[in-house]
């Protein structure tokens, strides 16, 4: 038996981030001021510095490290870069947030950091075992960040409802992990794929396997947040600090798509007519479900978090067609929700001040008065999340219900086309508060020349994204070799 | 063929301006109105170069354009025009100067938005006119929606956000369903250019399938019975800009949908179904003729009558499909063409009416019939010219009302008595609630003192009641070179659809 050591080239972006996260998280000892302006700064740092290093590994053919838990390939690139940059995103969201709660304390980035960390772990799995660090990486950090709010009721029961869950979904998804290695006796997930192969059609009527995809397709669904796995994402997205609750809403989308990406869509291949007709039921019920109660939330983020679970069925789509082309289509809407999703939690964090939360519906009324440019953005952003052209949105949707129709799902593609009119009432209830009710609070909007600058660039960028579509799509194609 | 992209300036011209204007901010009206002004002017100079530039003796596509836009679906930025859309962009260039005048003293709040949003509207439309890849289509076929949305739900009257959500989701319920067929079809011929649409082969079922999903969309748009209850609201609670808008454009676009897409992509399917749309349209005809007359509200009452009209542009492109079937191919052209002239003549006669009756509401602050009486003492002029649009909405010959109708009738006599007969009672109903409503409105005693105190209208009223009066006589005159612009495409149209797709 000989030692190899392995190819630490492959994961210099992994290994710096997590130096740079002790250092922030050692650094943050002797700072003193408190808006840890310091800390801020050098966790922007530290993902700028793994965003180059990405950046730079970019084109390089793709490689199996570390005994075949890991792999660079150009799906990990392209998740590993969107990451960086929803993350920075969020950041910059957070920093007024936190200050203006008192909240402002140096373990928000490092955990923030560690949960990217996890994200890139599972981008770049290419074994279950590494799935499952990089997932638990990440879930261990949100339950965190969930509680962050210490003295706030709310928070700690949502933290509560998600670690419990969590960890329910998180022992589920091991349990069929189990099953499987029992079944193929590898959890490489390269080698499970010929393993499979080799099976054939016989693999479809194994019950051992079914039965472990039926758990492994519990647990990975549970952290998408479809239905029905989907009870924990309304109380956490409203319990939750805003600035968490964007970080749910969007950085940890990326790592759930990862998640389902590497082990059902890569891992899986060959029971992709088994585990599509499950994903096909769980889109439907995801579509129905998160739109229907969205219309009656009158909470904000409650209603996004219903919007968020039927966007997942929307994601959710994309796979039902096979191969790269079905991965492709799915992870164009989830980077297409992401620039949504965190527009519309960074305007609730803009209009939101010191003891004043703006996640009511209400709060947002006659904001055309206020400022007509914030509500030109809030406007975008609905109407994308609608799924009116010429907005991301649109795109995003055209390219999962092309993949539906595709692999032949059209009764699905036309309760998908449905549900999103029905949608559109509740997106529009917001835009009609904006713009044709009277505003309630006249306070003026004030924030800090990045936020507004940030946010200013991710309203643009859905209108921009939907008339020239095409740079985010060949990003996501050429990710896939397609 | 000149390169010089016509079309695209025709479409992007007032959508930058509307952005310009939009970013001038509400606090400086006079400088948003002027730029309004002017950039909606340009666009109409410009787009007269359309028909100039027209040549009459072909229906292939002109003005063409073609450009890689989203290349990983094979969607191209393609447009184009033929008879059959040229004057439907000469129609919107040209009311969107009404707007922009009918807005110019009435709108008091944020003017630079209601401004921006009319003009990114019309470029949005005369994209429509001239999309010929069907995602760009869509594209501007719904981003249309949302200026509309904001129209009236800002500037409207008291029930504006319940009429403004029925009338965007009415009418994205029904282009969603387009948008799937599309897709469908995009699947079926790996192309979303809306000419290999038309020859590409397709069964029965699926046309009969792609047939009702355009259905939906054309149908709620035009709008057809039973799917237009949207209409009377959205027309009642919108700016005066906003229904002429809605009356003179939106609404031909379902019937431009119909002949661009459902008649090509789906011939067979039309055939088996014409039945359907021919009786819905003659419902429309005659149904909605006596609703219009039951009305009290002069809003109202012109959105029954434009529903009415609509019915025999409906009526025109679906009757060649029994035509073609006894191989009347002449009497076939005379519908299809009518229904045209049917539209770019409604635009203008309906778009009067909603000016007329917003230069009343603008004093009154009414709409309903029972506060007027009397208008014709205080306000001559406007009586005259409103008295003129009343009598071409009813068909008088020497009108372009006439003009139309007489096609469509005419054309339906051929295919079937009872068509003609159905189709003709417009004639009198036209003519009874219309009429009705000018002798209320207008004639009479004086009514009351609001009605005394009138003024007649200013040169900003008068100018653009003159200007569409001179042109509503001109067309009814005169129709000669509209059919010349038209005559190659209808052609083709009813050549292409007079064969089987199966």
């Amino acid at each position: 038996m000989n030692f190899e050591l392995p190819q630490f080239g492959l994961a210099a972006a992994e290994i710096f981030l997590l130096t740079m996260t002790c250092v922030v998280l050692i650094v943050d000892l002797f700072v003193h001021d408190d808006e840890r302006t310091v800390t801020y700064w050098l966790s922007l740092l530290s993902i700028a510095g793994a965003a180059a290093i990405t950046a730079f590994s970019v084109g390089t053919h793709d490689a199996v490290g570390f005994s075949g838990m890991f792999v660079n390939d150009g799906m990990a690139h392209a998740l590993k870069l969107f990451s960086y940059v929803m993350t920075a995103v969020a950041l910059v969201y957070s920093r007024q947030y936190l200050r203006d709660r008192l909240l402002a304390r140096g373990e928000y980035y490092v955990l923030a950091l560690f949960a990217l960390l996890g994200i890139m772990v599972m981008a770049s799995a290419h074994h279950m075992l590494s799935v499952y660090l990089g997932l638990e990486l990440l879930s261990l950090s949100l339950y965190a960040l969930v509680a962050f709010d210490r003295d706030s009721p709310v928070a700690s029961e949502a933290a509560m409802k998600y670690f419990v869950l969590g960890s329910i979904a998180s022992g589920t998804l091991l349990y069929g992990i189990s099953i499987f290695y029992g079944a193929t006796g590898t959890l490489d997930l390269g080698a499970l794929t010929s393993a499979l192969a080799a099976e054939g059609p016989d693999a479809r009527t194994n019950v051992a396997l079914m039965l472990g995809l039926a758990f492994i397709l519990v647990g990975v669904t549970f952290k998408l947040g479809a239905v029905p796995f989907h009870m924990w994402v309304p109380d956490v997205y409203h319990g939750a600090p805003t600035s968490v609750t964007l970080l749910i809403g969007t950085v940890s989308k990326i790592g759930a798509f990862a998640l389902i990406a590497r082990v059902l869509a890569e891992g899986m291949q060959e029971l992709q007519p088994t585990w599509r007709d499950m994903i096909a039921v769980l889109a439907a019920l995801s579509l129905v479900v998160g739109i229907v109660v969205a219309i009656a939330q009158t909470n904000l983020k409650r209603m996004l978090a219903y919007s968020a679970i039927s966007h997942v069925g929307f994601i959710l789509l994309g796979f039902l067609t096979l191969g790269p082309a079905g991965i492709e289509a799915s992870m164009y809407y989830v980077m297409a929700y992401c620039i949504m999703a965190s527009g519309a939690f960074g305007m609730i964090i803009l209009l939101g001040r010191q003891g004043y939360e703006a996640d009511e519906i209400a709060s947002f009324s006659g904001l055309n008065q206020r400022s007509p440019w914030y509500a030109l953005i809030m406007l975008m952003l609905m109407f994308s999340m609608t799924g009116v052209p010429p907005f991301i949105g649109f795109i995003a949707k055209l390219s999962v219900i092309r993949s539906a129709l595709a692999a032949g799902f059209t009764g699905l593609a036309l309760l998908a086309v449905l549900m999103s009119v029905v949608a559109a009432f509740f997106y529009l209830r917001v835009v009609k508060t904006m713009y044709f009710d009277e505003p309630q609070d006249h306070t003026p909007i004030t924030a800090g020349r990045s936020m507004r600058l940030v946010l200013g660039v991710n309203g643009l960028a859905v209108l921009v994204l939907g008339i020239f579509p095409s740079s985010l799509i060949d990003l996501c194609r050429r990710a896939l070799g397609l | 063929m000149n390169s010089f992209p016509l079309l695209s300036v025709l479409i992007f011209l007032p959508i930058v301006g509307g952005a310009i204007v939009l970013a001038l901010g509400t606090e400086r009206p006079t400088a948003a109105k002027w730029t309004a002004l002017v950039t909606t002017v340009i666009t109409f100079v410009a787009s007269l170069s359309l028909v100039t530039g027209f040549d009459r003796s072909t229906a292939a596509m002109q003005f063409a354009e073609t450009a890689p836009w989203i290349s990983a679906f094979e969607i191209y930025y393609r447009l184009g025009v033929d008879g059959l859309s040229m004057p439907l962009i000469l129609l919107t260039t040209f009311i969107a100067l009404f707007v922009v005048i009918a807005g110019w003293e009435v709108i008091k709040v944020a003017v630079s938005q209601y401004m921006a949003a009319f003009m990114i509207m019309e470029g949005l439309m005369i994209g429509v006119f001239s999309a010929l890849d069907a995602m760009l289509f869509y594209v501007f076929w719904e981003a249309m929606l949302i200026p509309m949305f904001i129209i009236i739900g800002v500037w409207g009257g008291p029930r504006r956000v319940y009429a403004t959500l029925k009338f965007f989701l009415y009418t994205f319920l029904g282009s969603v369903v387009m948008l799937a067929a599309l897709i469908y079809l995009y699947v079926q011929t790996g192309s979303f250019n809306l000419l290999d649409f038309h020859v590409t082969p397709l069964t029965m079922n699926e046309q009969l399938y792609i047939f009702i999903a355009f259905l939906l969309a054309f149908a709620v748009k035009v709008p057809m019975w039973p799917v237009h209850t949207w209409l009377p609201d959205a027309h009642v609670e919108a700016p005066t800009g906003g229904s002429v808008v809605l009356a003179a454009i939106m609404l031909k676009m379902g019937g431009y949908g119909f002949v661009r897409l459902s008649l090509p992509i789906t011939p067979d399917a039309s055939r088996t179904l014409d039945w359907l749309l021919i009786g819905l349209s003659l419902v429309a005809v005659v149904y909605i003729g006596l609703v219009a007359l039951a009305q009290k509200d002069m809003k109202k009452l012109i959105a029954y009558s434009s529903i009415a009209h609509m019915g025999y542009v409906t009526l025109g492109f679906f009757l060649p499909m029994a035509l073609l079937s006894q191989g009347n191919t002449s009497a076939s052209a005379l519908a299809v063409e009518g229904g045209m002239v049917q539209m770019i003549s409604h635009g203008l006669i309906s778009g009067a009416l909603f000016l007329c009756i917003g230069v009343l509401y603008d004093r009154m602050h009414s709409r309903e019939i029972a506060s007027y009486g009397g208008v014709a003492n205080t306000m001559p002029i406007f009586a005259a010219l409103m008295v003129f649009f009343a009598l071409s909405n009813a068909g008088l010959p020497g009108t372009s009302g006439f003009v139309g109708e007489f096609m469509v009738i005419l054309a339906s006599f051929q295919a079937n008595f009872w068509y003609a007969f159905l189709s003709a009672l417009t004639l009198i109903f036209g003519a009874a609630y219309t009429l009705w409503l000018v002798k209320r409105v207008l004639y009479g005693e004086v009514a009351n003192d609001n009605v005394a105190a009138l003024t007649d209208v200013n040169r900003r009223e008068m100018f653009m009641l003159a200007v569409l009066a001179l042109s509503v006589l001109v067309l009814g005159v005169w129709p000669a070179p509209l059919f010349d612009v038209m005559h190659a495409s209808v052609e083709q149209l009813l050549e292409h659809i007079s064969l089987s797709k199966l």
